[in-house]
């Protein structure tokens, strides 16, 4: 990781990598939804409303992991000063932000069908409502920091301790009474079927491809924004 | 009750942010870094 903390040497990766990674996760999208959407079969219980799983979980998954990523990059921003960890933490805000928007109206749209109601103010909703404002407060924070010209350690020091709603989401189904299902996916299996499961690992990892690239895209457009900044602070002097 | 208008709703949801947030990122970075290489030094 420490390699790619130059500037110079991360862009002549990033550059190729950003419309790889774009393309290739295009295509997987396209295939994993159309893939759960036309052959996944129905749900026994739930019937068509489980085709709202496909883009769901991963939109669940990448609002968590945009902060997880957040919190890494902060730590490394805190302890090592690396100067791409803050550009890294801020090119993720947004992406993980609409992410999380994603997986709750989604959920919401989901929950109207097969629960009755399109919201309910458990622990599962709820934690995942928190990672929203968390998102908001942080691209707020960085924002105005990078503005007055700061290093960017209030917003680091936010995106450390905002780590601490992940477990919180994660176990939610599992301390409080919730209407949301348990966990269906584990380290060591699954419960879904493999007809379900197939079409949902291809959209995962596709969405997660296509977030990489856009957070790529990102940082490719703040660095290119310093580059400037600085040459008209050169100018001007 | 019909479970598909739920079911495109939420895929216009995801599709929309997915690709409002790729547009809006690849066009910001195609205009940071135009502006980035016309500072360059013609030498």
């Amino acid at each position: 990781m420490h390699i790619f903390a130059n500037p110079a040497r991360f862009l002549r990766l990033a550059r190729p990598l950003t419309a790889w990674l774009g393309w290739s996760g295009a295509a997987l999208i396209a295939a994993g939804l159309a893939w759960g959407l036309l052959l996944a079969p129905p749900d026994y219980l739930q019937g068509e409303t489980v085709r709202i799983l496909y883009i769901h979980v991963p939109a669940a998954w990448l609002g968590m992991a945009g902060w997880a990523g957040i919190a890494v990059a902060s730590l490394m921003q805190m302890v090592w000063r690396h100067p791409l960890a803050g550009v890294a933490a801020r090119a993720l805000a947004v992406p993980g932000a609409v992410f999380a928007f994603v997986c709750l109206a989604t959920g919401s749209l989901w929950g109207r069908p097969a629960w009755g109601t399109w919201w309910e103010w458990d622990g599962r909703m709820t934690s995942m409502l928190v990672l929203l404002f968390l998102y908001i407060g942080f691209v707020a924070l960085a924002e105005a920091e990078r503005e007055r010209g700061g290093e960017g350690r209030l917003a680091a020091i936010f995106g450390l301790v905002g780590a601490v709603n992940l477990p919180v989401i994660h176990y939610s189904v599992l301390w409080w009474r919730t209407l949301h299902q348990g966990q269906s996916i584990g380290l060591t299996g699954s419960s879904i079927d493999g007809s379900m499961l197939r079409p949902l690992l291809a959209s995962t990892l596709g969405f997660s491809l296509l977030f990489a690239s856009v957070v790529l895209m990102r940082m490719r457009a703040a660095l290119a924004r310093q580059k400037v900044e600085a040459r008209m602070k050169r100018m001007a002097t | 009750m019909n479970p598909w208008p739920f079911v495109f709703a939420a895929y216009a949801v995801a599709l929309i942010g997915t690709l409002g947030l790729a547009g809006s990122s690849f066009a910001a970075m195609r205009r940071a870094e135009r502006a980035a290489d016309a500072l360059k030094d013609p030498r």
